[in-house]
């Protein structure tokens, strides 16, 4: 019985820009990365980010317009799609209707110069490695969403391509489906090692999924980092909101010792690590869940008028107005009473706010 | 891992062109043969070294035709490439350098080297007199063509071209020099050959004269002189056709869409009518109608006791035959439109309070436009192509595509003349094709976007449905009169004088008999009954092929030219087939491509008449296949050709056999083109029946047409039942394909419905 192993490569982007056609704005904009073998890496941000183009570029089936594509330390540039060892799995599976399931697992094999009956056991073991083993002879019109979406797996992993693409994979799915399956997804990427792109609109997936998300906006990088560095510590405005919600102050910097940064924020002085700012004028964003919601006057503490709150099962949501705006807290003590007008404070934690740029 | 095949010394595409161009410029016989090449009898008439079949090489070491002689080296270039990968700078530069030079090398020799020594001027006297000379080319010729075409789109598929897809940029190289040799070529040389006068010098104030003739101009009819130019002739019959077969393909439509009308598929069926009749058959069975011994002409003078006249012949019978014969072709382009106008825009229409008949005229109406242009436009230019209508019913009124004929085949041969006319043909129907593009504009007319959309078409307003009600029905008994008409005068003695019922007509052109060889085909028109088959069937395939690899360039990839490329190919569907015809004898008569006379101008001729109709289907169904299905392909280790032959054209199929057999049928039904192109030997069955008309044997001419549009009836139905068993497996698999999560949408399943129809 063949065995799917994986065959995992880097991939490197070296200032990649991309123009399509006659269009002065660039898709992708003088784009570097770089994707460790064996990662999951997932390109997160808006429509039109310019993350699906990325994820093609990768893929060849766009060109670059400037700049250098690696993978596994061999420039790709100029290789069409049908010569790179890559596999993509398509929004929409893009499975070929008229072939079987195993016809269509056993296509790319077919190119790979591998025999009759190596591609039958391989094909055979793909199936079994997405538990399809017994739909290889239905057509790809009697599966379901779910199904279809494991073939098309299927069909890419078993050519054990250098790096494996998704794009928007979970998208057809409805939502209970969709986190089994990318479960599952990221079950088989680990066991066979694989690098994968992946590319998803959805923060909670890219989150859940990923080893490193890149996030993109408007066909640059906004930020790369794991899961935990771009919810705790988003390094500009645009990715604090994008993933999760965050509440932005304008505050004041007032000195910098080394790594921490004594900060300004109406009555509030806080201690944050520095992150590169000057003293001067300076962004905070804190999530809700990491705001404090207290006693009027308490000391250190933002001062405001609590103006709603609502209760959702499985704790408090607070919409407080404060001299920097209304300010949204979530706070799982859903015993204390409040009642809309009262006054409050807002108490910022040790951990928890970051300084960020614009 | 993908395994690569080891990379070998040299690129097995330029092993292959480079082989290719060899074996024409050494092996094959460089001109063309007065035998078959494949009968191999050339070997046997002094090959290789006879000047007749002798092949590039031998001319050339004999000290013949030393013009050749740079070719072989060229040839041989290529092989400089050894060691190199497609990557090397040198590899792509080299090939392009190569096929560039050969290419523009090869037209020049053979454009510039004639019949009669140097054919321009400047070479004279560069080279001095040449008092050598060469005939068409031949296989060899052609071969080294092709080698030198496709090495030059291999080097720029090296360079990055089209991402550096082979097979891509060999289709579009291949797909733009057939083009420009068979339409852009031709119609060039007629232009030019409408400057040369009698004497064979170029002049344009004689063109001009010729130009601006009254024969051709003149509005004497309007001021009382017996008759008006040829030209405002066909412009006036080509409008009022267009005209009324837009009128009456709306009718037909909102009948079968927005009256709740149920025999709606007895409608779709009378449509396959036309399209499997030579339009000149309208013609005659108006004769025998209303002809000068037409039975209701006739009855009619007999009835009010006036003498019968001749009424019919000329604009009123022309303009009754051509409004038969293309209505059913308006209506399919209408169909498509009228139905697809969504339904919920009516209905938000009448949900903001406007009542039915606003509703039509607001909305529905203004959606339909496309469809009301595309009609227009089909119509006008049957009718201004339309040549067998006019020849058996003009009677005085003359239209440009007869007397374009008649310069050509008349008492002296006029090329001049006939180009001129061609042109001005041509003026006209490209003006329409323009007229429309301007008309439709920019604004988008798409309304169905995506699945779902439900909702039914409004029914007309009462008074609106009853009129389309009478004259479709009145157009329905007509229609059946017609093809009643027909079948039954092929069995009538001599129609207006003997109504007596005879198999006559049918044993003199379709007898059998036996000999001592087997079977004897007797009767007169086997001969071309039997090269109308098989042309019909050599070009058909042809015909699909070229048109589904056009329209796959044109929806599936991006390339430098695609705009220019896409109108160019649009652009052979306003030229109307006597245009082609025309332009065919001017410039395949002499060398460098000689064909006139051969069955391959004939194949030729179908092949570039009918390209439009395999790329407007091939689009249709491509645009409805997903292009992630040929992406997922492409990632998955295929490369472009394997992912067109194993994905595409799988998924094609209903619409590759619709072309197929459209060819088919066209290529039987067709007239206008082939009249000037048939032989004595390859003479076809069209002309064959015009030439019977023309003698006056109407019966034996009506035989022959019900024969046909029987044959024809037999094709139609095969393929319905070969596309129509297909759906039904496709269905019964999977209850309804619409709710399962496929990427090819319903349409492709549904028979894709004919874009253009009729001979012209």
């Amino acid at each position: 019985m063949a065995e799917i192993r994986g065959n995992a490569a880097s991939v490197e982007f070296r200032n990649v820009t991309k123009i399509y056609g006659k269009s002065k704005a660039p898709a992708v904009n003088d784009i570097s990365l770089f994707i460790e073998a064996g990662k999951l890496v997932t390109l997160l941000g808006p429509s039109g980010c310019g993350k699906t183009t990325t994820l093609r570029m990768i893929a060849g089936l766009e060109m670059v317009t400037s700049g250098q594509i690696l993978i596994g330390g061999a420039d790709v540039t100029r290789l069409p799609a049908t010569d790179r060892d890559v596999s993509m799995v398509f929004q929409s599976y893009a499975l070929f209707p008229h072939m079987t399931v195993t016809q269509n697992v056993e296509y790319g094999l077919g190119f790979s110069g591998f025999g009759r009956k190596e591609t039958g056991e391989r094909a055979r073991a793909g199936l079994e490695l997405v538990g399809l083993s017994n739909f290889g002879d239905r057509l790809p019109s009697q599966l379901s969403g779910g199904q279809q979406q494991r073939v098309a797996v299927a069909r890419a992993l078993v050519l054990e391509p250098q790096v494996l693409l998704f794009d928007e994979p979970l998208s057809n799915l409805d939502a209970k489906l969709r986190r089994r399956v990318r479960e599952e997804i990221r079950e088989i990427q680990q066991k066979l090692g694989l690098t994968v792109v992946y590319v998803t609109h959805d923060q909670e997936e890219a989150l859940a999924v990923s080893d490193r998300i890149i996030v993109m906006n408007n066909a640059v990088i906004a930020q790369d980092g794991t899961p935990r560095d771009l919810y705790e510590q988003p390094a500009n405005a645009f990715v604090a909101d994008f993933i999760g919600e965050a509440n932005m102050f304008q505050c004041e910097v007032v000195s910098v010792e080394g790594d921490s940064a004594t900060v300004h924020l109406g009555p509030a002085v806080l201690k944050l690590p520095a992150r590169g700012r000057k003293p001067g004028p300076a962004k905070l964003a804190a999530r809700p869940s990491r705001l404090e919601i207290g006693e009027p006057n308490a000391p250190g503490a933002l001062p405001g008028t609590l103006e709603k709150v609502t209760y959702v099962g499985s704790h408090l949501e607070f919409v407080i107005a404060t001299e920097f705006g209304e300010v949204f807290v979530v706070s799982p003590d859903v015993d204390t009473a409040f009642g809309a007008g009262q006054p409050v404070s807002i108490g910022f934690p040790k951990r928890g706010p970051v300084l960020i740029t614009d | 891992m993908r395994v690569r095949t080891a990379t070998s010394a040299l690129h097995p595409t330029v092993v292959l062109w480079t082989a290719v161009g060899l074996v024409g410029y050494a092996l094959l016989p460089w001109y063309g043969l007065d035998s078959n090449l494949f009968t191999l009898s050339w070997l046997l008439d002094g090959y290789p070294l006879d000047d007749d079949v002798a092949p590039a090489l031998f001319l050339v070491l004999q000290g013949d035709k030393l013009w050749l002689a740079p070719i072989g080296p060229l040839l041989l270039a290529p092989l400089l490439l050894w060691g190199r990968r497609k990557s090397d700078p040198f590899f792509g530069y080299l090939l392009i350098a190569v096929g560039a030079t050969g290419v523009a090398y090869f037209l020049l020799q053979g454009f510039g080297i004639g019949l009669r020594g140097f054919q321009w001027q400047w070479l004279t006297s560069l080279f001095g007199e040449l008092d050598d000379r060469q005939f068409g080319m031949g296989w060899g010729a052609l071969l080294v063509g092709c080698a030198f075409l496709f090495l030059f789109t291999l080097g720029l598929a090296a360079r990055g071209a089209v991402a550096g897809d082979e097979f891509v940029a060999a289709s579009i190289g291949f797909v733009v020099a057939v083009v420009a040799i068979f339409i852009f070529m031709p119609i060039s040389q007629m232009l030019g050959s409408a400057l040369l006068t009698q004497e064979g010098d170029y002049s344009l104030p004689v063109f001009l004269a010729k130009l601006s003739s009254d024969r051709l101009w003149s509005l004497g009819c309007l001021t009382g002189g017996p008759r008006c130019g040829v030209a405002w002739n066909s412009l006036l019959l080509a409008v009022l056709v267009g005209v009324t077969t837009t009128a009456l393909g709306l009718v037909f439509a909102l009948v079968v869409t927005r009256t709740g009308f149920r025999y709606g598929a007895l409608l779709r069926a009378l449509t396959v009518l036309p399209i499997i009749t030579p339009p000149f058959v309208i013609g005659l069975a108006i004769i025998l109608l209303f002809g000068l011994s037409g039975a209701i002409n006739l009855g009619f003078a007999e009835l009010i006791g006036v003498q019968p006249t001749r009424w019919v012949y000329g604009l009123p019978g022309l303009l009754i035959a051509q409004v038969l014969a293309f209505t059913p072709i308006a209506f399919l382009a209408m169909i498509g439109v009228v139905e697809g106008v969504s339904p919920s825009m009516e209905e938000a229409a009448q949900t903001l309070r406007a009542n039915r008949w606003q509703t039509f005229i607001t909305v529905s109406l203004p959606l339909m436009r496309p469809g009301l242009a595309n009609a227009f436009l089909l119509g006008f230019i049957e009718s201004m192509a339309d040549f067998g209508n006019p020849l058996v019913l003009g009677g005085n009124f003359d239209v440009l595509s007869t007397e374009i004929f008649f310069a050509i085949v008349g008492a002296q041969y006029e090329q001049a003349q006939a180009a001129i006319l061609a042109l001005v043909l041509l003026f006209f129907t490209l003006g329409a094709f323009y007229a429309q593009r301007f008309w439709l504009g920019k604004k988008s007319y798409t309304t169905v976007s995506g699945k779902g959309d439900a909702g039914v078409h409004p029914h007309l307003p009462a008074m609106l449905r009853n009129v389309v009600f009478a004259v479709a029905a009145v157009w329905t008994l007509f229609t059946l009169l017609i093809y009643v008409t027909i079948f039954y005068g092929s069995f009538v003695k001599l129609w207006g004088v003997d109504f007596s019922l005879t198999f006559e007509h049918y044993v003199t052109a379709f007898s059998i008999g036996w000999n001592e060889f087997g079977i004897h085909w007797r009767g007169s028109a086997w001969s071309s009954f039997w090269t109308t088959m098989e042309i019909a069937m050599i070009s058909a395939p042809l015909t699909a092929a070229i048109g589904l690899l056009t329209a796959y360039l044109l929806v599936r990839q991006d390339f430098a030219g695609k705009d220019t490329f896409e109108f160019a190919t649009m652009l052979s569907f306003a030229i109307p087939g006597t245009v082609i015809g025309v332009s065919y004898v001017i410039a395949f008569n002499v060398p460098p491509i000689e064909l006139t006379g051969t069955g391959i101008i004939l194949v030729l001729s179908f092949i570039f008449r009918n390209m439009p109709v395999g790329v407007r289907a091939g689009v249709a169904s491509m645009s409805q296949i997903d292009r992630s299905l040929d992406e997922s392909s492409l990632t998955l280790g295929a490369n472009s050709w394997q992912t067109f032959r194993k994905v595409v054209l799988p998924l094609l199929r209903p619409a590759i056999l619709a072309a197929l057999v459209y060819s088919f049928v066209r290529a039987m039904t067709a007239i206008s083109a082939i009249i000037f192109l048939v032989s004595a030997q390859y003479d076809m069955s069209t002309s064959y029946i015009v030439g019977r008309v023309e003698n006056n044997e109407y019966g034996v001419a009506i035989a022959y047409s019900a024969v046909l549009i029987g044959v024809m009836l037999a094709v139609i139905g095969l393929m319905q039942f070969a596309v129509g068993s297909r759906m039904i497996g496709r269905r019964g698999l999977d209850g309804d394909l619409a709710q399962s999560r496929t990427n090819v949408s319903q349409a492709v399943v549904a028979r894709p419905q004919p874009a253009i129809s009729g001979g012209g």
